[in-house]
């Protein structure tokens, strides 16, 4: 077994949206390195509530990766230092001992604070339900095999709709920009014949919507990239502007 | 114990083949114009949901849908990994609708209804087909055709897949079809939701009360029908591969409201997760059964042998399950894995720091077939096993251990998906109906899918055509009366402020569960659980403390209330799991077993499905049965061997 460790958290703690937040620290004394951070939360809020005080909020689901409820800044990196993982897959020995730990919630305007670590990214939604499908009504599917697709096709397809919508992308950016997420999804359905009778009018709706919801623009940074759970490339928002500009070429 | 309540299974006679679709003709229609003017609440977003609110929505009603996460998109099915089954026969290994049919009958160990499986294989079909259209990225071959792969309890390659992420993609297809109905205006999403209570009037489902998660509110919803996708109640073991938030409180308030709960000892425990490895640990990971088509279980030989595994020599290794089922080896079905895995453990010869873990090895593959192809087929499962343990298991075999994975049990349905209360429609996970006592792997996939997309849309339509709904509003008094019990039962929870957390309660109660009513179950053993179960509900009740109050988002007052009611299905499941005098699927009992230690089922006295009703005393239920007829196939020993 390897040796406990102690860490310190520096949290984000705000009551909710009306009220201004603050940072509180506080200390865990003797964790097993191979616990994960969510875990090390659920340590800090046991102890809080022996305490009498009221526990640190956070979103947490499958914690294994793939539902993308769980995300906030850890030192300031969305998910934290492990790359291509989320918030759920850090463990405590990817910190030092004794180190101090900042976790605040993920800053968007377009992400509202519900409470501490939790924020409402409702957004996502509106913005597939702008395009976000293909429509096509249960029942009137024909047969699976009637359409081949390539398989480097289907892979690049499958690259980008791995996208778990954790809005990680939006944090990192200078610009709070949603052009990752946007253009996850433009990606993989403009890359499918299946997506093709939709195309434009997809890739338009959804990027007005983007705008509508307050994400700013992007200028190329590359940090959503670098933070991406599913490590979705920046080449799907070179994909997107392509398409965009397509679309209002053939309005 | 008496036999009173007359359950009908509505399911249809005549020829296997034909029934669904003889059924189907039968069955009522609403028109288009009237489909307009009924309200469906559809609980839950998971692949039953989110099908069943797309496919409601694209007829034409009016569909309110709920879920407790911040987005419907984050629904526990997206976890699922494997893939899902259809009898396509695509691969041309002699696959067809009856071998499926038949393979999961069999894999339920003769304890599901033939009418509901036979329509399952019929529908597997169609699902395929419906996926790809809205842009599923399954898995395909270089001609550009769908590829398939092998699964537990099965001869033939009928699994699709979409790498590891098959719930994932899947769930997005429907999550998808169902926003495109929220952006034609008729389905209203509400999120952060969790419903806690259902409101009966005149016998008939007709609303259901939820907690506004942000701001504490209660708020009622009246519907015409309520439609249940509420997942499966493994969380009861506080240890399992499910989601943290899932849980059982819809499908209990509503059991509670008079809706029969059927086989609720019915629970599956999966082969293949990554090993418990401290007392802080919050959940358990799955490793997809999918791993088994190509990596190789064992343990050593000898007792205690604690030599790292490339060190023990390959005469020194048994491969317990390919010794054991020669002609399914690996892909033995899930409950008979699982008990294998145990008794080599119990025997002294598992592995790792606890000795509760065997090895999955894949080196053999990786010499005959390379890396890359291990990496193209379970990339993303080696990638989540070495983030968990630190280990690179393209080098170190993996270990693993069997978990709580998925409930085979829950409420009563008729063939029309429709519970003991009229109007209260149950599907997925939530629901009893298609797997018996053990499911196969990647059929949760495809029974979630086939009720929301294809079953629900049909069945729903009849019931409504021959059901007289009066107009009721949120004034009605059984509206008031919901709302006041349910503030009174959150105002009594927040009132204790008792010495323990939930977190410790419910730890406490999984203990129990899993020592008792977990792999291997005994009378006594049984007893014993229901006297500790009993005495810590009443701790509960008495010690347990919740920070805050009910005004505000409160994660512990949820979990509060959720484990408050797993208090009471832990009981149940032990009162069903004693009562159960046969081992079947999932469900071991000790005392009936063959004399090489394989499940021993009694026909003669337990062929049925056991639903229990609710008396208004948690430790008084009353049995029900509906009596299993098997006309197609003989129910027979289980034979992997």
């Amino acid at each position: 077994m390897s040796k406990k460790m102690t860490l310190h958290l520096r949290v984000w703690r705000q009551p909710n949206a009306r009220t201004p937040g603050a940072f509180v620290t506080y200390t865990v004394k003797d964790v097993s390195p191979d616990m994960s951070l969510l875990e090390l939360l659920d340590v800090l809020n046991e102890q809080l509530i022996k305490q009498g005080e009221l526990p640190v909020e956070f979103d947490s689901d499958c914690r294994e990766g793939i539902c993308g409820t769980c995300g906030f800044l850890v030192n300031g990196v969305a998910h934290g230092p492990k790359r291509g993982r989320t918030a759920c897959q850090q463990y405590v020995r990817d910190f030092k001992d004794g180190e101090t730990v900042t976790l605040e919630p993920f800053r968007a305007k377009a992400f509202p604070v519900i409470k501490d670590l939790v924020v409402d990214r409702s957004a996502f939604d509106r913005i597939i339900a702008a395009g976000g499908y293909i429509s096509v009504n249960t029942g009137s599917a024909p047969d699976a095999n009637s359409i081949p697709i390539p398989k480097d096709i289907a892979e690049q397809a499958f690259d980008a709709a791995a996208c778990i919508g954790c809005g990680a992308c939006v944090a990192a950016c200078p610009n709070a920009s949603a052009s990752l997420f946007v253009s996850a999804k433009i990606a993989h359905l403009a890359l499918l014949p299946q997506g093709q009778p939709e195309r434009i009018r997809r890739v338009l709706r959804m990027v007005e919507q983007m705008d509508r919801e307050g994400f700013g623009d992007c200028s190329n940074h590359g940090e959503c990239e670098a933070v991406c759970p599913k490590s979705i490339s920046i080449k799907t928002i070179a994909l997107m502007r392509r398409e965009y500009l397509r679309a209002l070429w053939s309005r | 114990m008496a036999v009173a309540m007359k359950l009908d299974s509505k399911a249809p006679g005549g020829p296997l083949e034909s029934k669904w679709t003889r059924h189907k003709n039968q069955l009522k229609l609403v028109s288009p114009t009237n489909k307009r003017k009924y309200t469906i609440l559809v609980v839950g977003t998971g692949l039953a949901g989110a099908s069943a609110a797309a496919s409601l929505a694209e007829l034409g009603y009016n569909v309110k849908a709920f879920c407790i996460q911040d987005s419907p998109r984050r629904a526990h099915s997206i976890a699922a990994q494997g893939g899902i089954n259809a009898a396509k026969n695509y691969k041309n290994d002699g696959d067809s609708v009856w071998r499926l049919f038949y393979d999961t009958i069999k894999g339920g160990d003769y304890r599901a209804r033939e009418a509901n499986v036979y329509r399952l294989a019929e529908l597997s079909v169609n699902i395929i087909d419906q996926c790809v259209a809205q842009g599923v990225p399954f898995a395909r071959e270089y001609g550009g055709l769908l590829d398939t792969r092998s699964f537990g309890g099965a001869l033939v390659e009928r699994t699709f897949y979409a790498r590891g992420q098959t719930g994932q993609q899947l769930l997005l297809g429907a999550y998808s079809a169902m926003m495109r109905q929220v952006d034609a205006g008729r389905v209203a999403l509400y999120p952060r939701r969790e419903m806690l209570d259902l409101v009966v009037i005149n016998g008939q489902a007709r609303g259901i009360v939820c907690r506004n998660l942000i701001t504490g509110e209660l708020e009622p919803y009246v519907g015409d029908a309520v439609v249940l996708c509420t997942g499966g109640y493994g969380n009861a073991y506080f240890l399992a591969t499910y989601a943290k938030n899932s849980n059982a409180t819809a499908i209990w308030r509503c059991h509670k409201r008079g809706a029969l709960f059927a086989n609720p000892c019915f629970t599956q425990i999966h082969p293949t997760c990554i090993p418990v490895t401290g007392d802080y640990q919050s959940k358990l990971t799955l490793m997809s059964e999918s791993l088994r088509n190509d990596g190789r279980v064992w343990v050593p030989k000898k007792k205690g042998d604690t030599r790292p595994p490339n060190e023990i020599p390959e005469d020194e290794r048994d491969y317990f399950l390919e010794r054991k089922y020669p002609s399914y080896g690996n892909l033995a079905p899930r409950d008979i894995a699982s008990r294998a895995v145990k008794a080599v453990c119990d025997e002294g010869r598992g592995v790792g720091a606890s000795g509760r873990a065997v090895y999955l090895d894949f080196s053999d593959t990786i010499r005959e077939k390379g890396i890359d192809y291990i990496k193209e087929q379970y990339g993303n499962l080696f990638e989540m096993y070495q983030h968990i343990t630190g280990e690179d298991p393209y080098k170190v075999p993996m270990r693993i251990y069997p978990a709580i994975h998925y409930t085979m049990g829950g409420l009563w349905v008729d063939y029309n998906l429709m519970s003991t209360i009229p109007g209260l429609f149950v599907l997925g996970e939530a629901n009893f109906s298609d797997h018996g006592a053990n499911r196969l792997g990647a059929s949760a996939l495809m029974q979630g899918l086939a009720d929301g997309y294809f079953i629900i849309p049909y069945t729903i339509g009849d019931y409504f055509a021959n059901t007289t709904l009066p107009k009721v509003t949120t004034d009605h008094s059984a509206f008031k009366d919901s709302l006041a019990e349910v503030h009174q039962w959150l105002t009594k929870l927040l009132s204790i402020q008792g010495e323990k957390t939930v977190l410790e309660l419910h730890r406490e109660l999984g203990m129990i569960l899993w020592d008792y009513v977990g792999m291997a179950r005994n009378a006594q053993g049984l007893q014993t659980a229901i006297e500790k179960i009993r005495k810590l509900r009443e701790e509960f009740w008495n010690n347990l403390r919740i920070p805050g109050d009910a005004n505000m988002l409160n994660k512990n007052l949820e979990m509060a209330g959720r484990v408050a009611d797993f208090m009471e299905l832990g009981e149940l499941m032990a009162i069903d799991a004693l009562h159960r005098e046969e081992s079947c699927g999932a469900h071991f009992r000790e005392e009936y077993q063959t004399p090489d230690g394989e499940a021993l089922r009694n026909d003669e006295r337990f062929c049925y499905v056991a639903a229990w009703e609710y008396t208004g005393d948690i430790s008084k239920p009353e049995l029900h049965t509906e009596p299993l007829q098997f006309e197609f196939v003989t129910p027979t020993v289980r034979s992997y061997k």
